[in-house]
């Protein structure tokens, strides 16, 4: 039986496979198809302090082995998640991870600490990169300097590890993964999802009711795992890398490009149990090649 | 709700661009419920990538069945599917039609437009069942969208249709069918109206049924991510407490009743 754990240094999962904030709702709404302990963790969709109205539909739309979604954030806020769901999770052995969001720097470090003064929380997942809140997918994670900015109160504020999530859609990535750690980001998750667009050809109007959304799954993943490689062969903080695994090879790909650790997102939308099916082929892989230590296949790639 | 990633296809029939797949999964038909849907996937690869939500059609012992019409290339996949084969579904998901034990003896009309006359199928059964009088009017474009209009006459269902072109039924819209129902009159109006269709249609029906004050629920039909909540990308605008919100049609849906749905083009 190998030893599939890994320790992102302030968190120790007993897997690599986290289910990705957006993807997992708030967890509970996978409970049905899955029992959420076999996950390393999971990230719950991005809370903003207050409840949030979201984009007008339609909000997704299919794409060659991808999606394009512009949700736009809706959810419950804050104050909701701590009275209604947060003590239905805090019963879980599992990592759960709080994705923060905020229109401005002070509502980032609100959700923060708000959720601070609660229990059954492992660490924060700040969202600096949703494409779909603002203009041309406007973002923090856009430049080093609004990166450091949010990161920096951020921390400032937290009692908890913070892990920074950035956007794939600029020019240099690792860049803005180095000023997140510069500002103290314990983690870097890559990546969000990439500013995309669909119009249909009959009446010429954009196929999302937001015009532009973010493109996830398969078809963005050897991108994704080039972003995953260039970072993590730069940073000094763990990288938790995503973007379009779909299988247990894929996980090992970004492991192997320098993860610590893997998202699996739009994979749970098609398959709510996606998660245990592939973390079941990453223990197949272990066993077949006779890995004692998963985490001895981090950035092992030969170049 | 379950995953079944082996529901055995045991029956197919086919109508030009219409399906009706029947097959068996005990544990989803046990708890099926008319308005209910399921989410079926369509391919073992991610292209294409999402389940194609389609509505519960029948139900007979232990098998479920679905009907659709072949819109793109994932219902033309699912018609290429054939008896002996399996497929893999999630389901019974989200919120079906109110059938309440009260509606036993008294009048209900379905309005069902096209493909809308799925999960209509399903629950003429169920308040045939219950002992309500159940009547069916079921419009489309032409003759070739009524495919289900022999075997709901052959069943013995109280049943009228339209067309647009008039090639069978009265011609003109399945709206104005209904009009023409609830002016004949004859007995009591109905206790509840119950209809799927495109939007403007259900529209239509829901501005129907509040100048007549007739209690109506509408099946909403909706792209999907997930199915089950998670994702948030089938939303509604729908009135609750006087506050109108987008709501998720997965899991509070498909089924709303008519006057919380909010329209982008407000009826007048």
């Amino acid at each position: 039986m190998s030893d599939l754990s890994v320790d992102l240094g302030f968190l120790k999962l007993k897997n690599p496979i986290l289910a990705a904030s957006g993807t997992f709702g708030y967890g509970l709404e996978f409970e049905p198809f899955l029992d959420l302990n076999r996950l390393g963790g999971f990230v719950v969709k991005g809370l903003y302090y207050g409840p949030r109205e979201g984009n007008p539909p339609p909000r997704l739309v299919e794409t060659p082995s991808g999606l394009i979604n512009a949700i736009g954030l809706q959810g419950i806020g804050v104050e909701a998640f701590i009275a209604k769901v947060l003590p239905k999770l805090q019963a879980l052995d599992t990592a759960v991870i709080v994705n923060v969001c905020g229109a401005s720097e002070e509502e980032y470090v609100r959700v923060v600490e708000a959720l601070d003064a609660e229990e059954g929380i492992a660490a924060y997942e700040i969202n600096i990169s949703c494409p779909n809140v603002k203009k041309d997918g406007a973002c923090p994670a856009f430049s080093p300097e609004s990166t450091r900015a949010v990161v920096r109160e951020v921390k400032r504020a937290s009692r908890r590890p913070v892990i920074v999530k950035l956007s794939p859609n600029v020019t240099d990535i690792v860049e803005i993964a180095l000023a997140a750690q510069e500002a103290g980001a314990d983690a870097i998750a890559l990546v969000n999802t990439f500013l995309a667009m669909a119009i249909d050809v009959e009446t010429r109007r954009p196929k999302l009711g937001n015009v532009l959304g973010g493109l996830s799954g398969p078809a963005i993943k050897p991108i994704a795992l080039r972003m995953v490689y260039q970072v993590a062969s730069r940073v000094k903080v763990p990288v938790i890398g995503m973007g379009g695994i779909w299988s247990g090879a894929d996980v090992l790909e970004f492991m192997i490009a320098g993860a610590r650790a893997v998202q699996v997102g739009t994979a749970n939308l098609v398959d709510p149990d996606a998660c245990p099916r592939i973390l079941g082929e990453v223990e197949d892989f272990c066993r077949r090649k006779g890995i004692e230590r998963l985490e001895d296949i981090i950035a092992t790639v030969k170049t | 709700m379950f995953k079944d990633p082996e529901a055995r296809i045991v029956g197919k029939e086919s109508w030009g661009d219409y399906f009706l797949l029947t097959f068996d999964s005990p544990a989803v038909s046990a708890l099926a419920r008319p308005g209910q849907f399921l989410m079926i996937k369509v391919s073992d690869e991610p292209y294409p990538l999402l389940r194609r939500p389609l509505g519960i059609h029948s139900r007979k012992d232990k098998t479920l069945g679905v009907f659709f019409k072949v819109a793109g290339i994932g219902t033309a996949l699912l018609a290429r599917k054939t008896p002996g084969e399996t497929l893999d579904l999630l389901g019974p998901l989200g919120k079906g039609f109110s059938i309440d034990p009260c509606l036993a003896g008294k009048p209900v009309l379905a309005v069902g437009g096209g493909r809308g006359i799925a999960p209509l199928y399903f629950l003429a059964w169920e308040l045939r069942a219950l002992g309500a009088s159940i009547k069916i009017l079921y419009g489309g474009r032409t003759q070739a969208d009524l495919p289900l209009a022999d075997k709901l006459r052959a069943e013995g269902f109280d049943f009228a249709c339209s067309t647009d072109d008039g090639t069978v039924g009265r011609r003109g819209l399945v709206t104005e069918l209904m009009e023409d129902e609830l002016k004949a009159g004859g007995g009591s109006p109905p206790a509840l109206v119950c209809a799927c269709g495109p939007d403007p249609m259900l529209q239509a029906v829901a501005l129907i049924a509040r100048d007549k004050r007739l209690p109506a629920e509408l099946s909403l039909e909706s792209r999907m991510g997930c199915g089950f909540g998670a994702c948030w990308g089938c939303v509604q605008r729908i009135r609750r407490d006087g506050k109108a919100e987008w709501i998720k049609i997965c899991e509070d849906g498909p089924v709303f009743p008519a006057e919380s749905v909010v329209w982008e083009k407000e009826s007048p």
